[in-house]
């Protein structure tokens, strides 16, 4: 499904942000992405949803070795890999049902198929009330749900999410995490990205650390993390 | 509910406020050139069929002494090709200047020359040089108007006018093409970041391209019907104008149904011309990114 191979990446001619990272994620699997504030963690989701390429090693979505890969077939890949953004990159001018409406759009379905689709699942992360606002008018843990439903309405293959629940209460938090493990048990593989220590506890899925530009994979978060 | 809006805010733009305006002008300028070739061409057919095969032989007032008319006649019905010669009545001579130099003038006694008409045998040419060349040993003075040549020089005219309009046509065209490809790539930049994310949420370009071929649809639609009303304006304008001059030869003013068809062409090509340079930078402009 993914795999990193001896991946470097530096933005520039700054120090490398992420060293020899390697790891594979099997199809279907479910990751917490953890490590402190400038780690790296959007960078390596960003190598994940192919918005940068490495600038050393091999990285494989898909089966595909993505520096091989001619721009011409990534509208391909991408279609299959939801992304909810660290800052959510709603589009100002379109309502939530619009937004969260794109992916389906952009992947060629029609209208009427989308917009009952689109308002059971806003209705669901608890936004049914606010469908057609926009997202200037919603507030920010309304807005991070708009961009999580943006995200699986298509149910991609692969969802990464970077910070998901940051702008949430608990109760909302642990809500959208039931509708990443929804997602995860009808095969789609998940990484999340999060600070939130709690949640990683709580819900017990594998751990990949960076520290430093390293990455580590854990079962379970460190004694001294959880305390 | 979803093409209530374009991905795209393209309301926003500042750049796309003028691009109408060309269209608007081309499409005027277009339609009205248009519609004065279509009437030239058809003025060209009605002077073609009444006036070839004919000739005039025009003699000054003063050389007519009694029987200089008879024994021109006499000359031209001698001639191979010629099938008829008819001396012009000195009223419908007189009629024939009314138009140009008033009514007035012409009844005042102005001299006006005899007119002797020849027809010729269609298919076939006389020289009017020569011909002019053999009446003037029985009046120096006389000319053979030859209605082909003078056609001829007209129908060159006409074309030379056409070639010229089209010319300027092609050359707002050209504006409007640039102002396409402007508003296209200015919109390309001020929209990049949800172009970006549209990219990552796999979106083709042609998806992109087809946001703003829509978009050049709509500006150059509403500058198309704003040129399109004003030529049709003045065109029905100058058609009322024209009802009131009586002259002969002017061109009929008016346009055949099939002509005001031809004349939407104008507008539709001209949207057809934004709609594809839209398409075309968008998609040649995100091929070269990375
Ligand atoms: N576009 C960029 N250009 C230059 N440096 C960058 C760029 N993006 C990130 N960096 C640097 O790379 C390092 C890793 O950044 P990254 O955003 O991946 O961290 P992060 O783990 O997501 O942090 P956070 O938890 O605060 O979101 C940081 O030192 C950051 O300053
Ligand atoms: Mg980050």
């Amino acid at each position: 499904m993914l795999r990193f191979e001896n991946v470097g990446m530096r933005y520039g001619v700054g120090p490398e942000v992420l060293r020899d990272v390697s790891f594979a994620l099997a199809p279907g699997s479910f990751h917490f992405l953890t490590g402190s504030s400038g780690a790296g963690k959007t960078t390596l989701l960003k190598l994940m949803y192919l918005a940068l390429r490495p600038t050393r090693g091999l990285v494989h979505v898909f089966g595909q070795d993505v520096s091989m890969t001619p721009r011409t077939e990534l509208p391909d890949l991408r279609q299959n890999i939801g992304v909810v953004f660290q800052d959510f990159r709603l589009i100002n001018h379109l309502t939530a049902v619009e937004n969260v409406a794109l992916p389906l759009r952009v992947g060629g379905a029609k209208h009427v198929e989308i917009d009952s689709h689109v308002r059971e699942l806003l209705s669901w992360v608890g936004l049914g009330e606010r469908l057609d606002a926009r997202p200037s008018t919603l507030s920010g843990g309304q807005q991070q749900r708009v961009a999580i439903a943006r995200a699986v309405i298509n149910r991609p293959r692969l969802l990464l999410a970077d910070e998901p629940t940051g702008n949430v209460d608990d109760r909302i938090a642990v809500r959208l995490m039931y509708l990443f493990e929804e997602l995860n048990k009808t095969g789609t593989t998940v990484v999340i990205a999060t600070h939130n220590n709690a949640l990683v506890e709580k819900f017990g899925h594998p751990i990949l650390r960076l520290d430093d530009g390293e990455l580590s994979v854990r079962r379970k978060l460190d004694t001294k993390e959880t305390s | 509910m979803f093409s209530r809006h374009s991905d795209l805010p393209f309301e926003r733009d500042q750049s796309t406020r003028f691009l109408p305006w060309i269209v608007a002008l081309m499409v005027f300028l277009g339609a009205l050139m248009f519609a004065a070739a279509l009437v030239v061409s058809d003025a060209v057919d009605t002077w073609d069929s009444s006036l070839t095969g004919r000739m005039t032989i025009q003699i000054p007032e003063n050389e007519t002494p009694g029987d200089t008319i008879p024994k021109l006649t006499e000359a031209l019905q001698t001639v191979k090709d010629i099938t008829s010669v008819r001396i012009v009545p000195d009223a419908e001579a007189r009629a024939l200047l009314i138009p140009w130099l008033g009514e007035g003038v012409v009844e005042s006694g102005l001299p006006i020359p005899s007119l002797i008409d020849v027809e010729i045998d269609a298919g076939s040419r006389i020289d009017p040089v020569l011909l002019q060349a053999r009446l003037a040993e029985i009046a120096p003075n006389v000319a053979v108007n030859d209605h082909r040549a003078w056609l001829s020089a007209l129908i060159d005219l006409a074309r030379t006018a056409e070639i010229l309009a089209f010319a300027i046509l092609a050359l707002i065209a050209s504006a409007a093409v640039v102002a396409v490809i402007f508003t296209t790539q200015s919109g390309l930049a001020v929209h990049a970041a949800i172009i970006e994310l549209l990219h990552q949420m796999g979106a083709r370009d042609s998806y992109i391209a087809s946001q703003f071929q829509l978009q050049a649809l709509m500006l150059s639609l509403r500058g198309g019907v704003a040129g399109g009303a004003a030529a049709v304006i003045v065109l029905l304008f100058f058609g009322w104008i024209g009802r009131g001059i009586d002259a002969a030869f002017l061109p009929s003013l008016s346009l055949s149904l099939l002509d005001w068809i031809f004349l939407l062409l104008v507008p539709a090509g001209a949207v057809t011309i934004a709609m594809l340079t839209a398409r075309v930078t968008v998609l040649r402009t995100l091929a070269r990114m990375p």
